[in-house]
């Protein structure tokens, strides 16, 4: 008979390891992606997932099925991510404040229009990518709210409480978060853009 | 429902969470609004889009680091059975301070008998008596004791007797 995962967990808190290995090898593919996601960096994504792992099996004891194990789960992996988004971040400020001032005289940033800019990506980068790249630009909590829906399938609950917020205020999130890809993927999802996507490629 | 409602509820529709009176207005609404239902068919080919994200698997080291992180994780010790938790220990020590300070306090004698307390005073008075320390008072204390008792009581009841009859009379 396949244990619970709550079962799991209890049986750590028991001393027995082999549980916690079990755990370990249903849950460290989420995670991972879940956190690459988040980050964007593939070994940063791993250190923060041994991270979580490390800090689920020393709280073992102190363990009481009061919510769902991939509740707490990924409450723990949501709370390390952003910390680490946020502590790059700031590297990434320190970075631009220590470099030299950029010349003045120079002429102006040229920003591409969007559609210039999604074909160089699809030129430089491959899809799955740029759909990456999209999903992590989007604010945090959008961000998280998205990767729980969408790759992880948790319910509105179980997010809201990850998320520490309420459920309706979720659905307002979730679907903020969906307009914003909608309009940015829109060469992907518009069925206007996809026909003149197909045109461009068949000119070339 | 107004389309800012199908927008709130939208998302619950499509993923086959929203309730049936919910799900049949939304798609009562979309059936009539265009902009809702091409709304709506554009989010269902995003999420198809987002499932092309490829799942990445984590590199082949990654159990064996965690185990070895696991190793290294202090093991309980076979003598950690004897040492109580954290709170109980910390309670037990507050305890025994405040029982060692109680019993380090001056004494109150205020409970004290009253008997016990003439019992010490004459003893004090009989301690600070020094006179009984000089040898020639105490010998002629002893001295005292030769003399006879009934003649020096009789006089006494004589005159007792005396003024007695005096009141009587």
């Amino acid at each position: 008979m396949t244990r619970s995962d709550v079962q799991l967990m209890l049986d750590v808190k028991a001393g027995d390891d082999s549980s916690f290995d079990l755990l370990l090898q249903k849950y460290r593919t989420p995670l991972v992606n879940f956190l690459y996601r988040m980050v964007r960096d593939r070994a940063t994504a791993e250190d923060l997932a041994q991270e979580v792992f490390l800090r689920v099996y020393r709280a073992r004891k102190q363990y009481s099925p009061s919510a769902k194990f991939t509740t707490w789960l990924f409450r723990i992996a949501t709370n390390l991510a952003l910390n680490s988004v946020r502590d790059n971040r700031h590297r990434q400020m320190d970075v631009s404040l220590d470099a030299a001032p950029a010349d003045e005289d120079a002429a102006p940033l040229q920003l591409p229009a969007r559609e210039m800019r999604i074909d160089e990506h699809m030129i430089e980068r491959d899809r799955a990518d740029f759909i990456r790249g999209v999903v992590s630009s989007l604010p945090e909590k959008q961000r998280v709210a998205v990767l729980l829906h969408k790759y992880e399938e948790m319910d509105y609950g179980e997010i809201a409480k990850i998320l520490d917020c309420s459920e309706s205020a979720l659905k307002s999130l979730l679907f903020r978060a969906y307009e914003t890809l909608r309009v940015q993927l829109a060469p992907f999802v518009s069925p206007a853009a996809r026909r003149a996507g197909k045109e461009a490629r068949h000119e070339m | 429902m107004k389309c800012e409602d199908v927008s709130r509820e939208l998302i619950p529709y499509l993923d086959r969470r929203a309730n049936s009176a919910d799900r049949h207005e939304i798609e009562e609404h979309l059936a009539a609004c265009s902009a809702c239902h091409a709304r709506a068919e554009e989010l269902r080919r995003l999420w198809s889009v987002l499932d092309e994200v490829p799942v990445v698997e984590p590199s082949l080291g990654f159990d064996a680091r965690m185990r070895a992180r696991i190793t290294e994780e202090p093991r309980p010790r076979w003598f950690r059975w004897f040492v109580p938790q954290p709170r109980l220990a910390l309670s037990m020590a507050l305890l025994l301070a405040v029982s060692v300070w109680i019993s380090r306090l001056p004494q109150d004698n205020s409970g004290l008998t009253a008997s016990a307390q003439s019992e010490h005073e004459q003893f004090q008075v009989i301690k600070n008596l020094d006179v009984l320390e000089n040898y020639d008072v105490l010998s002629k204390f002893d001295a005292l004791d030769e003399v006879p008792v009934d003649q020096s009581a009789q006089p006494d009841q004589k005159n007792d007797q005396q003024s007695q009859q005096d009141d009587g009379g």
